[in-house]
């Protein structure tokens, strides 16, 4: 605005700031602007939570420089950094799925602890005879875990197609209820030793690790990446194809931006709901499966340091993109191994949920363009 | 296995849903869900339980932990009134924050001792009103007292006050609202913030009053969550809430006094022979309230009735919409 033109006062102006704020609906989004925003929202929240740690005695970049370094500062470590994310991949695009639909699975965690329950089971009822070669058992136990959790998951699903049940609150309840159930067979049925854990698992349950290749290549050696991630990085591409070539997936994205056309249109809303929710906790089974057969080798009470809700905002960051949920669950893997020695143990789950409001208030960005205009005097 | 025993300490735990309950039954009347009780209740308890143990003085604690709760809930309010964003999501977000500050926070806490509490106190007469007496009115937090004043308070602000009356109306049609010269924005951030103070002050009622001490995001073990399905289940309705978080409270205390004896109804408590068999008594809370749910929904839940019109539809002044 040049000096002469006339001033347009904003209504608002109650600050004597020599600038003023204006806000205009956008009417479409640049596709550059939602991973711009993205970006800038996780270098805020850190900046924000930086401010925090420096504010409690802490020393930030200290902090933030460990946390690099003890997740990707060496091929051992990395290695283990993407041992942390497997389980994030998969109930990360649990969430994602279910949230495309506007469905809120707040209740991958207790769907991850039935699916590792489930593959245990298989070894330790036994479901299969001892010495069943892996070929057979690791299978098995993979369709256990996504059965359990995929049934666990329709629990939800089937009280809010049938009765309007808020899903929230049932997969948080349920999220408890599984934690219990867990708690009971480690302590009690299961349990060895007098500690929360189960006996050991025989190898022809585990997934095998790139370390099992050291004979033939010693620069494998020590390296803990295992099956498991394959599996993340295949469901992906299955959950991409699903969401995005599927007739599923269509009828997915159209309840999920449009409920009343959506059934309109016919689509069978009722039965999507209790379907994905069924997805969504098989994918979530898996990622128990994964950890108890790739990292424990056995059942314990600690199998899970809340995957199930650090998937929530591995969802939400990579914007319900199942290759985006991939890249965030990697970075929150980071998170979560530089964060056990992290203390006190609260600051990753502070930084999360930090990144995760950073996030939501950056989307104010998608919706509005801003425009800081000088005031005339 | 006094039921008398068990009903009075009912009273006393569900004193703490009861104060969630009520705050969040202001912010969604207002038409803005906040899931994020669990943190803002965390938030409280560890602040209010610092303070006392800092300043040996309870009463600084409740309030400054009833404002760490609004101080939280205002981060919503910002969020979903001004910046319109996902109410669900951003309540999560709080809830992840809230008992991750809280955490920091209550680092050295679990550790500290024995403080000044918030006084227990009979009612004159009252108290020797046989049943009623000794299960509401014997030997009850003064919370307790605060909280039983509260529900009537609540009702009779909602439905029958001016303000009152601007709030349903916020909640239920804000354009029309709008129209009429309330200031949705502004109500909506000061019911939200309200909802915050009484989470704080559910949180603070806990390590100050009711039970004693800070065990990290045990303290609350998922009793926000608790209350929101009770705010469902009573249908936004204060005095409904009041029945539900007391029937809740005594379940939960009977959960502990069912693993003490060694005999139930004449036979041998299975209880006390397998002490692993209690992780499903612990289940029974969070079973009851889907149950609870179920029971609730159905046909009047599509309908939604009781629920504000405008739940969880932010307002945009000028734009289509309720």
């Amino acid at each position: 605005m040049t000096a002469g033109a006339p001033a347009r006062r904003p209504q608002h102006a109650r600050f004597a700031l020599p600038w003023t704020v204006r806000a205009e609906r956008r009417l479409e989004v640049p596709r550059w602007l939602p991973l711009a925003t993205t970006i800038g929202a996780v270098v805020v929240a850190l900046l924000i939570g930086g401010a925090i740690l420096a504010l409690a005695g802490g020393d930030p970049i200290a902090i933030y420089a460990h946390i690099l370094r003890s997740s990707f500062g060496s091929l051992g470590v990395l290695s283990d950094t993407l041992v942390k994310a497997t389980p994030l991949i998969l109930t990360g695009l649990a969430c994602a799925l279910a949230f495309r639909m506007r469905l809120w699975n707040i209740g991958a965690e207790g769907q991850l602890l039935m699916g590792a329950w489930a593959a245990s089971a298989v070894v330790l009822v036994p479901i299969v005879p001892a010495g069943t070669p892996a070929i057979i058992t690791v299978p098995v136990m993979m369709v256990a875990a996504m059965l359990a959790g995929g049934a666990y998951g329709a629990i939800p699903g089937i009280l809010k197609a049938v009765r309007g049940v808020n899903e929230i609150i049932v997969t948080l309840m349920l999220n408890y209820i599984a934690a219990l159930w867990i708690s009971y067979w480690v302590f009690g049925p299961w349990n060895e030793g007098g500690f929360p854990i189960t006996p050991q698992f025989p190898r022809e349950s585990w997934l095998p690790r790139l370390s099992d290749l050291a004979e033939a290549f010693p620069a494998t050696s020590g390296l803990t990446v295992h099956l498991g991630l394959l599996v993340g990085l295949v469901a992906a591409v299955l959950v991409h194809f699903l969401l995005y070539r599927s007739r599923l997936g269509y009828e997915i994205r159209l309840i999920g931006d449009s409920p009343r056309a959506a059934r309109y249109a016919g689509v069978n809303v009722v039965r999507n709901t209790i379907v994905v929710f069924a997805i969504s906790g098989a994918l979530a089974g898996l990622a128990g499966m994964s950890e108890v057969s790739g990292v424990v080798h056995r059942l314990q009470l600690t199998i899970s340091p809340g995957y199930g809700f650090t998937a929530v905002i591995v969802a939400y960051i990579a914007k319900l993109n199942p290759y985006g949920v991939v890249v965030a669950a990697i970075a929150f893997g980071a998170l979560i191994l530089a964060g056990r020695e992290i203390q006190p143990s609260g600051i990753p789950a502070m930084i999360q949920g930090i990144i995760l409001f950073s996030l939501i208030a950056s989307e104010v960005f998608l919706r509005y363009r801003f425009r800081i205009e000088r005031r005339a005097a | 296995m006094d039921p008398i025993v068990i009903l009075a300490a009912g009273v006393a735990t569900g004193t703490v849903l009861l104060f969630a309950a009520i705050g969040e039954i202001f912010a969604e009347r207002a038409g803005v869900i906040n899931l994020g009780v669990e943190g803002m209740m965390l938030m409280g308890a560890v602040v209010a339980f610092g303070t006392a143990v800092g300043t040996g003085n309870p009463w600084l604690g409740l309030v400054l932990g009833m404002l760490a709760g609004g101080l939280l809930s205002l981060l919503h309010a910002v969020i979903t009134i001004s910046f319109q964003a996902e109410q669900v999501v951003s309540g999560l977000a709080l809830t992840f924050l809230g008992s991750g500050l809280a955490r920091v926070l209550g680092e050295d806490l679990s550790k500290a001792g024995a403080i000044a509490l918030i006084p227990t106190a009979s009612i004159p007469f009252l108290s020797a009103v046989p049943v009623v007496g000794p299960i509401f009115f014997t030997n009850q937090n003064l919370l307790v007292y605060v909280g039983f004043l509260l529900v009537p308070a609540a009702w009779y602000w909602i439905n029958r006050t001016r303000p009152g009356l601007h709030l349903r109306a916020v909640g239920e049609s804000p354009t029309a609202a709008d129209t009429l010269g309330v200031d949705v924005y502004r109500l909506r951030y000061a019911y939200v913030f309200a909802g915050g103070l009484f989470a704080g002050l559910a949180g603070a009622a806990i390590t100050l009053a009711i039970q004693p001490g800070w065990f990290s995001d045990l303290t609350t073990g998922g009793r926000g969550w608790i209350a929101i399905a009770i705010v469902i289940f009573a249908r936004w309705n204060p005095v409904w809430a009041a029945f539900g978080a007391f029937a809740f409270g005594a379940i939960q205390r009977m959960i502990i006094d069912l693993q003490g004896p060694q005999t139930l109804f004449g036979f041998p408590n299975p209880f006390f022979e397998d002490h692993t068999l209690t992780f499903f008594l612990e289940m029974l809370p969070f079973v009851l309230v889907i149950l609870v749910l179920v029971a609730v929904s159905g046909k009047a839940m599509r309908k939604r009735v009781g629920a504000p019109a405008a739940l969880g539809i932010p307002y945009v002044r000028g734009e289509r919409g309720h």
